[in-house]
């Protein structure tokens, strides 16, 4: 496709520039404008009128002078090149290396943007993926190819707990029978942060399995939009195209919609909640939708995407449209819960709220164990129940509650205490089960009304057994 | 939807979803065209001058100005006829699976066209004896049948518009859908054939002789519906609730255990893998009224949330427009979308591409209208033609209110037009009380209906039970705001029993855990004795506090737990157990009543 090249814009506002007198330009095209004495800006068609385009800069319009600029449309849409040479690297948010180390050319090139999967391609995903940590396993079952974000709060410590289930998880076999790779995407991360992780890759053993993609707080807002689509166009690459078990690192999803709510203002698209424009919800499923696991073309499955995303709650208010909209497209959340982390409980596990929808289909008889959805179901119920206890204590006292309730406040406070605040400890599944039916084994039989008697008889005693 | 003739039209302008095109030979709201090299499917949904907008149901990178356009004459249509069953579709009725087998991989690409019936699979058409030449034939006739699948007999029927004398019928023989099975001669004295299938404009609600009242339930086997918040066949329900509060797998259940004839299901900008669920679950899964896989009776529209939005505005009038070609055979049918919310998005996305003036929230003035529009499709009708047919559809559709807020505008104005309210309840979902359907907030407005058949069914007691349950719970409402301050233990013995009784129903009936084998689906005999079982024990339970039992004894009773365990305990092909449950609740209370001196 030929390319044509403009000299001088319009219009520039905002990331936005608008050039006229130009036709044969398409929708969505990749364009570079260049600059005297420095690198050239890269950007995208988002609309056009007759010979009027309106094109986002990736890297911002300052310093761009309105007659002199030439911008060359490429008469294709922004590709990046794909390749397995890219893992243990670190790239921008255009895919051009950060690392020193030389550009990647490849064969195979995607559109970053990707495309819808077919949701008869799909396969449904059932593996559970052991954390290791008991109230993730036990009660918020992780699957392989689940998309699960953590609703965190300033200061709370969610990048220690991805940091955990880096070091624990095992999403691929370890027997080299799987291949592995992680696809981090820093939206607007801080030099603290990213260097946390950076860190963390390097004591996990896993930084020569690591494509880092890498937008900090300082750079360009309008590059941000395209973070989380490179690193997810790789992924898709490795698994879908390469067979490896990826999981896919987003941090911090609230980074980026930050980013998208500046672009729609300066696009002046009608805003929705707290001024955020209406298509939010189908841009961020444009991301989230990208995990999962596809079949290939004999009908088994290859690899697949796994995805934990960061997301900080303003004010850690759930109802905030960028946690809300992403709780309605993800596969769960984790929350992560500001007064147990004042308690000093780690990790700070909102259990109650937090949720792995495809946990149902992962547990249970020739997945984790047979006990384990009635005893998931049991523990909540009783935590449930004794944290309403806790309130009522904290109004009449807990010498005033009646024996029973007094049972199930003492449930629950245990329950905090050892199922949930683990610390850095890895418990296996089966450590994590026996946990649960020892602490059940401190409620009367009569509160176990979520496990049949059978499964009672058989995992009640021999969890005591184990214990003695 | 395939063809197209060409155009001198060009594009002018692209923006997000739409394309504004001048130069149209014709301009006619509502028709299909194919815009680009590509042939992308589009709509014309504004005409001003010379320039029509066009939105597109496809992606729109690679579009250039001065693309061609191409006209096809047709407005957004359905095709209907056998083959539909068991199928999954996108928003504008492309057969997914010929998607990935067109294109070879896991990924939807633009531009790929195919019909949404098979062209080349032959049906065997069994003619209707009662036909014969001469027979002047009606919109609605009843032409012949089709064994569509185990479950379903797909009537061929005329299309609305037709009037003709019968000039010749096809003998039993096969056929594909575009044969034609019947010929007639129209008023003109033009031939015309007619064919196992035929087309149906998307957004005209298919016509019918009249609409009859509701008169029966759309049985769920979910107790909190069928028993307290129940709806009708013919019926409309909502089901609004923040993320994570239990809508979808109360749309799935509904499609799973209900009795409905045909199940549509819209997943409208939702998630892929809700879609690939059912896809694996239900041709696995037998249906309880008719021991066939439940995939014999369901087809599914998947416009999941990351599938262009414009095609997701057309896909809840695609699932009804289908709905009504089943209703039309005297079928009744259960729509349910997934969820209505990302519909009204996707109305206020094109909205704003078209800069029409935003109300509330940035939706257009007409979403209220719209969605009347919706839910006037659903109801009991009698159909066109003969012989004399009734069909129903139900709608029972997900609202996803931003931030589980009740009084945005989507959630508001389907209040306005549905006659059930199922309001999911965060506390609830938040405890694992599932379904989390509120029961204060919560409402049905087929009670009366549904009375007066429940008397004719042999169910005389299902009023009554309803009531006394409710009772227990509203006196447990208000006492727990007492126990809040002061504690359980100050509270008099009975009222402690009505706390304790609430929560067994609670615990009990109330929780159904969409996942356990057993409860999963609640056969009607076994709520209705369960809920007799509660009741007894409390009536029972009541005299003994009366005669100064202690309520710790009760607590401790084994029949609590065996009140709250039965649901998953007693198997539901053999209910006579329920029996013995009762046997063992008496003689557990008689035991207590006679160390208390007193007779239960
Ligand atoms: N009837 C039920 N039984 C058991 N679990 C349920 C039930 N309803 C909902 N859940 C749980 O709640 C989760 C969220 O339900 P879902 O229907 O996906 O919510 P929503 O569609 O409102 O976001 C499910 O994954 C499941 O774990
Ligand atoms: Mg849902």
């Amino acid at each position: 496709m030929a390319r044509i090249t403009v000299k001088g814009v319009s219009e520039i506002r905002g990331p936005l520039i608008v050039i006229e007198g130009v036709s044969g330009i398409q929708m969505g095209e990749y364009l570079e404008v260049n600059l005297e004495n420095q690198p050239s800006r890269k950007g995208r068609v988002l609309a056009i009128e007759e010979e009027r385009v309106i094109v986002l800069l990736y890297q911002g319009t300052y310093e761009i002078e309105k007659n002199e600029i030439e911008t060359e449309f490429f008469g294709r849409t922004m590709q990046l090149f794909v390749s397995e040479d890219m893992i243990g690297r670190i790239f921008d948010s255009l895919g051009q290396p950060l690392d020193g180390l030389p550009s990647i050319y490849s064969e195979d090139y995607r559109d970053v943007n990707g495309l819808p999967i077919n949701p008869t391609s799909r396969i449904y995903p059932r593996s559970y993926i052991e954390t290791g940590i008991s109230t993730i396993d036990i009660m918020n079952t992780l699957v392989r190819g689940q998309k699960l974000p953590i609703f965190t709060g300033a200061g709370l410590p969610n990048n220690k707990l991805i940091g955990q289930i880096v070091r624990q998880a095992r999403i691929a076999e370890q027997d080299g029978s799987e291949k592995f790779a992680i696809v981090f995407g820093a939206m607007g991360l801080t030099m603290d942060d990213y260097i946390y992780f950076q860190r963390l890759f390097k004591e996990t053993g896993t930084l020569n399995k690591v494509i880092m993609f890498s937008n900090l707080a300082s750079d360009s807002a309008a590059e941000r939009l395209l973070t989380p689509r490179v690193a997810l166009t790789t992924a898709e690459y490795l698994a879908f195209d390469k067979g490896y078990q990826v999981l896919v690192i987003l941090s911090d999803i609230t980074n980026y919609c930050q980013a998208l709510r500046e672009i729609s203002v300066a696009l002046e698209t009608v805003p929705s909640r707290k001024g955020f424009p209406g298509y939010m919800y189908s841009d961020l499923a444009s991301i989230y939708e990208r995990a999962g696991i596809v079949e290939n073309s004999k009908g088994g499955s290859k690899g697949s995407i796994t995805m934990l995303a960061n997301l900080t709650m303003p004010n850690d208010d759930i109802t905030h449209p960028i946690a809300d909209l992403t709780g309605y497209i993800t596969e769960g959340q984790i929350i992560l819960d500001r007064s147990m982390h004042n308690k000093g409980i780690y990790p700070p596990i909102d259990v109650l709220g937090s949720l792995s929808r495809l946990m149902k289909d992962g547990i249970g008889e020739g997945f984790t164990r047979k006990d384990h959805p009635s005893l998931s179901d049991q523990l909540y119920a009783s935590y449930a129940e004794g944290l309403d206890k806790r309130r009522l204590a904290e109004v009449i006292g807990r010498k005033e509650l009646n024996r029973r309730d007094q049972i199930l406040l003492s449930f629950a406070d245990k329950f905090e205490e050892t199922f949930v605040n683990q610390g850095d400890e890895h418990r296996t599944i089966e450590e994590s089960l026996a946990l649960g039916w020892s602490l059940l084994s401190q409620l009367p039989e009569t509160e176990l009304t979520k496990i049949s008697g059978e499964l009672i008889k058989t995992y009640m005693t021999k969890s005591e057994e184990e214990i003695a | 939807m395939t063809g197209g003739t060409v155009d001198n039209a060009r594009i002018v302008s692209i923006k997000g979803s739409t394309v504004q095109v001048k130069g149209l030979s014709s301009y006619r709201m509502g028709e299909i065209t194919f815009v680009g090299e590509e042939k992308l499917i589009g709509e014309i949904i504004e005409i001003e001058h010379d320039l029509a907008t066009i939105q597109v149901y496809e992606p729109l990178e690679g579009l250039r100005i001065n693309d061609p356009v191409f006209l096809t004459g047709k407005s957004l249509s359905a095709e209907l006829g056998p083959g539909l069953i068991s199928n999954i579709f996108d928003g504008i009725q492309r057969p997914l699976e010929m998607i990935k087998k067109i294109t070879n991989s896991a990924f939807i690409e633009r531009g790929i066209q195919t019909n949404a019936l098979d062209r080349k699979k032959k049906w065997l058409f069994t003619p209707n004896k009662e036909l014969q030449k001469g027979n002047i034939i009606h919109g609605g006739d009843v032409l012949g049948s089709v064994i569509e699948t185990n479950t379903i007999e797909c009537k061929i029927i005329a299309p609305p518009s037709t009037y003709g004398e019968l000039l010749e019928i096809q003998d039993k023989g096969e056929f594909t859908v575009t044969e034609p099975i019947v010929t007639i001669k129209n008023q003109d004295n033009k031939k015309s054939e007619l064919t196992l299938m035929h087309e149906w404009p998307v957004r005209v609600a298919r016509p019918f002789l009249k609409k009859i009242p509701v008169h029966e339930p759309l049985i769920t086997g979910q107790r909190i519906i069928d028993m307290f918040f129940p709806i009708a066949k013919g019926g409309t329900a909502a089901i609004p609730g923040g993320f994570g509060t239990g809508k979808t797998v109360v749309q799935h259940q509904l499609s799973k255990w209900s009795n409905a004839d045909v199940v549509i299901y819209i997943g409208c900008g939702e998630r892929g893998n809700e879609m690939t669920d059912v896809l694996r679950e239900f041709p696995k899964l037998v249906d309880p009224h008719t021991k066939n896989p439940l995939m014999d009776r369901t087809m599914l529209i998947a416009n999941v949330s990351n599938m262009p939005v414009a095609a997701r505005e057309a896909s809840i009038y695609m699932g009804i427009t289908m709905a009504e070609f089943y209703r039309d055979q005297g079928l009744n049918v259960l729509l349910t979308a997934d969820s209505t919310s990302r519909w009204a998005e996707a109305l206020r996305e094109i909205s704003g591409q078209l800069e029409e003036m935003p109300v509330e929230e940035g939706y257009p003035a007409y979403l209220g209208a719209r969605l009347a529009n919706f839910y006037e499709r659903a109801g009991q009708v009698v159909t066109l033609g003969s012989p004399y047919r009734e069909g129903s559809i139900n709608i029972t559709a997900a609202v996803s209110p931003p931030g589980g807020d009740f009084s945005e505008p989507v959630t508001a104005n389907t209040k306005r037009f549905v006659k059930t309210f199922w309001g999911l309840d965060s506390t609830l979902a938040n405890r694992k009380h599932f379904p989390s359907i509120n029961w204060f907030t919560s409402y049905s407005g087929y009670i009366d209906v549904i009375e007066e058949w429940a008397l004719e069914s042999g169910l005389e007691d299902w009023g009554r039970y309803r009531q006394e349950m409710f009772t227990i719970l509203q006196q447990d409402s208000e006492l727990q705001h007492i126990v809040e301050l002061i504690g359980s233990k100050a509270l008099p013995a009975y009222e402690q029993l009505i706390i304790l009784a609430a929560d067994i129903i609670k615990d009990g009936f109330l929780q159904q855990s969409a996942f356990h084998p057993v409860d999963s689906f609640c056969p009607i005999d076994k709520q209705m004795k369960m809920m007799k079982l509660m009741l007894l024990f409390y009536q029972r339970a009541h005299l003994l506090i009366k005669n100064g039992c202690p309520i710790s004894l009760i607590n401790s009773l084994k029949s609590v737990q065996i009140l709250k365990r039965m649901k998953e305990d007693i198997p539901n092909d053999n209910l006579m157990l329920l029996n013995k449950l009762e046997d063992h609740i008496h003689s557990e209370m008689e035991e207590l009543g006679s160390k208390y001196g007193y007779k239960v």
